[in-house]
């Protein structure tokens, strides 16, 4: 090859068709390869031997630091900082802390989800050389594709393109890097 | 094609032959994954139509009545809404609670529906969750004016400030403060996440039709998605957790807008039922404005594959569910008020229905409480203009019990020499009736230019998703 290859870029058209391709190329070993859906199929990942996300870790440590955020505020303005009688009531009571820190719980739970999401993702990142592929705007449409990556191990511009082809791939292409 | 499990499944099962139990189905006429793409995208690619601006310039006249009147009191001050004592907060705290509560549904479908694995949320879900947000946004403007001097309107948030003091704690109204607040940001996030995907389609398509504008715009917030399903596991966990946190969210956002009331003293406000009752009321007038805003959109643009007979079915079956608990809740106060042999309470609730605001009682009672029992019958169901009307009438319905509880309970207050009768000033309903045109100029905006279903989880619904082909064990 003279120009450096990405990968290599199969289409399927159908998801049984690229449920049974991904269980294929994840049973020949690859690693560093990847499924284009335009929407989630149940079962793909088991197909593909993706394992469970570590965004609910993310959301987790998001969730406990508002929580402690909201309990730590509402101590220290009221009970540390300018001390206020209110009502006679305490300075500090979790009781009447707890419905803000509830609602810091979810805010933070959610934005860690979020940026974690995207950060887990690499996005943004809006140069992808699967994007440059003519034919990719079906896979936000109706296609479905597998792109296995030229720095995989495994990967050899023959074998591979067997293995596409052999797993029921059409028009398989090389994308450049 | 056969795989291991159907393999595993007992032989009983060839013999006895179970009865398939009919699916409704979801895409009507078995569309395509691009019918689907085209259908919506459609929407926004077309010409402008000629009613969208028709609509878009009334809602535009309509929402410059909220501006007049909110720009009159700022020059003037709070005297000009129509409060004096002993009823110091109406028409604002009800207009807050009844847009709130309008926006609950769309969380309600969004998250809730999406936990219980109701799919047909899909086609509707992205409008009612726009819904949500556009009402938080009408909502939040009465809270932020009655202040008076809007000038002032961060003292609410805990930011240091010259004269070394804190927000109290101790008080349900700064509770509303975080959950209204969070409620608004976590419903846009989770709306920007459900977005993603579709408005990464936008990009392509406004791409190969040479719009660079607006394939730059959309593609900005697409944020590069490329549809890799590495990224589609961690955007589902992601949507799920989001799902997860939103139904306590929404749950407890009406049960801090109901302890505003629920935590003080006054007779028909200090009662435990307030928090259900609000969060079963808020649903009901939010599915009230889903079915306002959903039926003539599915009737403009030919939706009725996507928007399916099933769907209103459903959508109006939670809505008499939720009329019902609220009939209950009614029911249960009066009780309530009985049994306590409290003379204060008993005195408040013969007061609601027979004193000088009875006609606004009866009109929520006949609104909340007989409107719904309607759904009952299929042939209600059945007929999208019949269903439209009774959803106006939920929608009148519910801002009537917001105005019941508040301003009965203060106009009767424990001196009987402070009693007063509160009528709203011309300020007042200005402002509350250009909410509406706040809201749906928003509201058009968000069909014209946004993908009013999700397309990927529609897609994700059809049979043509199913890895198995329909083969399942």
């Amino acid at each position: 090859m003279a120009a450096p290859s990405y990968g290599l870029i199969a289409t399927f058209e159908t998801a049984p068709e690229i449920y049974h391709a991904a269980e294929q190329v994840r049973d020949a070993g690859y690693k560093n390869w990847d499924v284009i859906a335009p929407c989630p199929l149940h079962g793909l990942d088991k197909a593909m031997g993706l394992k469970r996300s570590i965004v609910p870790r993310i959301s987790l440590a998001g969730g406990l630091t508002g929580f402690c955020t909201g309990m730590s505020l509402i101590w220290w303005t009221g009970a540390s900082d300018y001390k206020l009688i209110v009502g006679g009531k305490p300075l500090f009571s979790p009781m009447f802390a707890f419905p803000v820190s509830y609602e810091l719980t979810i805010l933070f739970t959610a934005f860690a989800t979020i940026i974690g999401m995207f950060v887990v993702n690499g996005l943004p990142r809006h140069y992808h050389p699967v994007l440059k592929y003519d034919q990719i705007k079906r896979g936000m449409d109706d296609a479905f594709f597998i792109v296995i990556e030229a720095r995989d191990p495994r990967f050899n511009l023959a074998n591979t393109t067997a293995l596409l082809a052999k797993a029921g791939g059409k028009s398989i292409k090389e994308l450049e890097a | 094609m056969a795989h291991a499990e159907s393999a595993a499944a007992p032989a009983i099962l060839e013999e006895v032959k179970p009865a398939v139990l009919p699916r409704a189905v979801l895409v009507a006429n078995n569309r395509s994954f691009s019918w689907i793409t085209e259908k919506i995208c459609g929407i926004i690619e077309g010409k402008t139509p000629v009613w969208w601006w028709w609509c878009f310039a009334v809602a535009c006249f309509v929402a410059s009545f909220t501006v007049a009147g909110l720009t009159y009191l700022v020059a003037t001050g709070v005297g000009v809404w129509g409060h004096a004592n002993p009823v110091n907060w109406a028409w604002d705290i009800v207009n807050f609670v009844f847009w709130i509560g309008i926006g609950h549904a769309g969380t309600l479908i969004s998250a809730i529906l999406c936990l219980l694995r109701q799919k047909w949320r899909t086609s509707i879900n992205r409008a009612a969750e726009a819904m949500t947000i556009f009402a938080v946004v009408c909502a939040a403007i009465f809270p932020v004016f009655h202040v008076g001097r809007i000038w002032y309107a961060w003292f609410l948030f805990p930011i240091p400030n010259s004269n070394y003091l804190w927000q109290n704690f101790r008080s349900p109204l700064e509770w509303d403060v975080f959950a209204v607040s969070t409620y608004g940001t976590v419903s846009v996030l989770f709306w920007y996440i459900g977005l993603l995907p579709d408005l990464a389609v936008l990009r392509d398509r406004f791409e190969a039709a040479g719009n660079k504008l607006r394939s730059f715009l959309y593609g900005f917030f697409a944020m590069g998605w490329r549809g890799s399903n590495r990224h589609w596991s961690n955007y589902e966990m992601a949507y799920l957790i989001l799902a997860g946190i939103s139904t306590p969210l929404v749950l407890s956002v009406h049960t801090i807008v109901s302890f505003d009331f629920a935590v003080s003293l006054l007779p028909g406000w200090h009662t435990t039922i307030f928090p259900p009752y609000f969060v079963a009321g808020a649903i009901f007038s939010g599915f009230g404005m889903v079915l306002t805003l959903m039926l003539p959109l599915r009737a403009v643009y030919k939706l009725e594959d996507l928007i399916t007979q099933y769907h209103i079915d459903c959508m109006c079956k939670i809505t008499l569910a939720t009329g019902t608990i609220v009939g209950y809740a009614y029911a249960m106060e009066f009780f309530i008020a009985w049994y306590s042999a409290n003379p204060y309470e008993g005195f408040t609730f013969i007061n609601r229905a027979f004193g000088p605001y009875a006609w606004a009682y009866w009109i929520m009672i006949s609104c909340n409480v007989i409107t719904p029992q309607f759904f009952w019958f299929k042939k209600v169901r059945n007929c999208t203009w019949f269903v439209w009307i009774l959803s106006i009438f939920v929608n009148v319905g519910m801002w009537f019990e917001r105005f019941v509880i508040i301003v009965t309970s203060l106009a009767r207050d424990f001196l009987p020499s402070s009693w007063g009768y509160y009528s709203p000033s011309i300020v007042e309903i200005f402002t509350f009736f250009g909410t509406f045109g706040v809201f749906s100029v928003l509201f058009l905006l968000f069909i014209r230019f946004l993908p009013i279903m999700p397309m990927a989880e529609l897609k994700a619904v059809t049979p043509q998703a199913d890895v198995h082909g329909g083969d399942h064990p």
